[in-house]
């Protein structure tokens, strides 16, 4: 294991402190990540020394952060392989990216009758722009559906992708199941047949090697507070063509290029996206993000995870009465275990476990749909990162010990 | 119990008798051919809630509770069974009136009449959990308001 926790836990400041008097066990990695003290010391620079606006002012300052924001731009671009820093546009965040593309392209490009196709495991954000776009425009949905193991279906995408569809949108692992799904496969599918994929990457880029190129993308979302970095940054990679050809998403300052008082023309790809005056302070933090990922390097952060899980399952294993969901193979799967324990509902689970200083989520992590492909109201979900050890899982065990004492019935033995 | 839990918001949370309901539920067995059949759901949390209720005289003569959820969610339900049971419509209406009332002020004293629903009082204090603890009786509501209205099955959602 090349990843070294105990160094890399003295990076992280909120790592020291304790919750309800317990060290801070922080298994909550797939809702957002903590942040190493450089992107918090980014931050702080920013603000402390160089703030202005960017593209504007002649000035030493405005000239400073516009470096600064647009050398993050080509970051980015060389994080996940892109050909250029113009495939990049900023965001807020995952779900704004993809509802970028839904009403950017989607409005522009479907028409009645075409099909999208999407799966049965994917977060509302890319589900539900999709089903408000469909409703407007006449189009149908289609659903790639999961196996017992977490899996997708590979004779649906067989079925469903075909000469109606028009994009492929896609989550790249699970935020549930964890599960890594074959997404250049269903690329090369849906390109023979002229559709689009958008992947979701929300959970992919943070935690695995991703590169678009190697995976003929057309499009890639993400979030940097998903991956060290600040809230209120997200990424959406994109072809250049489609970015040429998409119509603006938000409209005003910045991203235009000549303004008459009945019509203007846009200005550049990637800033024809980016209206008004972006997260300037947080886009510089990320960088940092970028840089300590970049030095750890994200195959071995991938190796790490992978024996986090085979541990944590492990462990889990011997729960009496625990279901886990999700590919049984580590090797299919993400830094996340979805889980049930019999007679204990997941948020009274969580309740308890945050008294014992672990922080897991509980609910149905904005996957309705799958939690009734699952047949349950809820999981708990322990998900992991770069600062977590297999020691950790200590606490997480003996908080669903104190549970199960807790809720279950004592057992009657007789006489 | 662990001992390793002292806070004492969360003794107010799980207190025995809570537990007791969670682990023990009340009229649990569903009533065979009930009058009025009122299933509540809360998206948000995926707690599901069926109450069969019979009728006679203008008072709740039977009621079982069924569904899943969180143990505030089976706790308040089966107190619910206990409490409610040969109580005139009337009466029960007021007594959801107090129960609601008790959800949001944590600090207020609680009335006599809601009896052992007094324990629920420390959920006021965590208020992501507080729909736990309500969603059996805003579904009893819409079960009596069904059989004012002479149907016979209702769904109530959060
Ligand atoms: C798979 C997946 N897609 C989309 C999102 C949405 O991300 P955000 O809330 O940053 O837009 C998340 C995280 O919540 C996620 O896990």
């Amino acid at each position: 294991m090349t990843i070294d926790t105990k160094r890399i836990r003295e990076d992280f400041p909120i790592l020291k402190r304790e919750v309800h008097g317990k060290p801070l066990v922080y298994l909550d990695n797939a809702a957002t990540t903590q942040k190493p003290q450089v992107v918090i010391d980014a931050l702080v620079e920013y603000y402390s020394s160089y703030n202005a606006n960017i593209h504007r002012g002649i000035h030493a300052l405005a000239e400073e952060a516009t470096g600064k924001y647009e050398a993050t731009r080509q970051k980015v671009a060389d994080f996940i392989g892109a050909p250029d820093a113009s495939n990049i546009v900023f965001t807020r965040n995952t779900t704004e990216s993809i509802n970028l593309v839904a009403q950017a392209w989607g409005r522009k490009f479907l028409s009645a009758g075409d099909e999208i196709v999407l799966s049965t495991m994917e977060h509302h954000s890319n589900l539900v722009p999709w089903q408000i776009l469909a409703k407007e425009k006449g189009l149908t949905l289609r659903f790639i559906d999961i196996d017992d193991d977490g899996q997708l279906v590979a004779a649906d995408i067989e079925r469903y992708i075909g000469e109606k569809t028009k994009l492929v949108a896609i989550t790249h692992m699970s935020n549930v199941l964890g599960t890594i799904n074959p997404v250049r496969e269903i690329a090369d599918r849906a390109h023979q047949h002229g559709a689009l994929v958008l992947l979701d990457g929300a959970q992919s880029v943070p935690h695995l090697p991703v590169d678009v190129q190697e995976l003929d993308c057309d499009f890639l979302a993400f979030s940097a507070h998903k991956m060290l970095g600040p809230t209120g940054v997200g990424v959406l990679y994109a072809r250049k063509e489609l970015l040429e050809e998409m119509d603006p998403f938000m409209s005003g300052g910045e991203m235009i290029r000549r303004v008459e008082l009945e019509e203007s023309t846009w200005n550049d790809v990637p800033w024809k996206f980016e209206a008004g005056t972006p997260n300037i302070g947080d886009v510089c933090a990320f960088s940092a993000s970028l840089d300590y990922l970049s030095d750890l390097g994200m195959e071995n952060v991938r190796a790490h995870e992978i024996e986090l899980v085979q541990e944590a399952v492990r462990r889990l294993q011997n729960v009496p009465g625990i279901t886990i969901y999700g590919p049984e193979s580590a090797a299919s799967k993400g830094g996340v275990v979805a889980f049930n324990i019999e007679d204990i509902h997941p948020h009274d689970l969580g309740t308890v476990l945050d008294r014992h200083g672990v922080a897991i989520r509980a609910g149905h992590h904005c996957a309705q749909p799958l939690m009734k492909r699952l047949d349950v109201v809820a999981t708990g979900r322990a998900s992991f990162y770069v600062y977590n050890e297999p020691t950790e899982f200590d606490a997480l065990i003996e908080g669903i010990e104190a549970a199960a004492r807790l809720f279950r019935a004592p057992v009657h033995t007789g006489a | 119990m662990p001992q390793s839990i002292p806070e004492p918001e969360f003794d107010e949370l799980y207190r025995e008798l809570i537990l007791d309901h969670y682990r023990n539920p009340r009229h649990s067995e569903p009533l065979a051919d009930a009058d009025v059949v009122a299933e509540g759901y809360n998206p948000l949390c995926g707690d599901e809630v069926e109450l069969r209720i019979d009728f006679k005289n203008g008072s709740v003569s039977d009621l079982s509770f069924g569904g899943r959820g969180c143990s505030i969610s089976r706790a308040s339900g089966s107190i619910m069974t206990d409490l409610v049971i040969g109580k005139p419509v009337a009466d029960v209406r007021k007594l959801s009136e107090l129960f609601n009332k008790m959800m949001t002020d944590p600090e207020a004293e609680v009335p006599e009449e809601l009896g052992d629903l007094e324990a629920l009082q420390g959920v006021a204090k965590f208020p992501v959990r507080v729909k736990c603890a309500t969603l059996a009786w805003h579904t009893l509501e819409d079960g009596l308001k069904q059989r004012d209205e002479g149907g016979h099955a209702v769904r109530h959602e959060e």
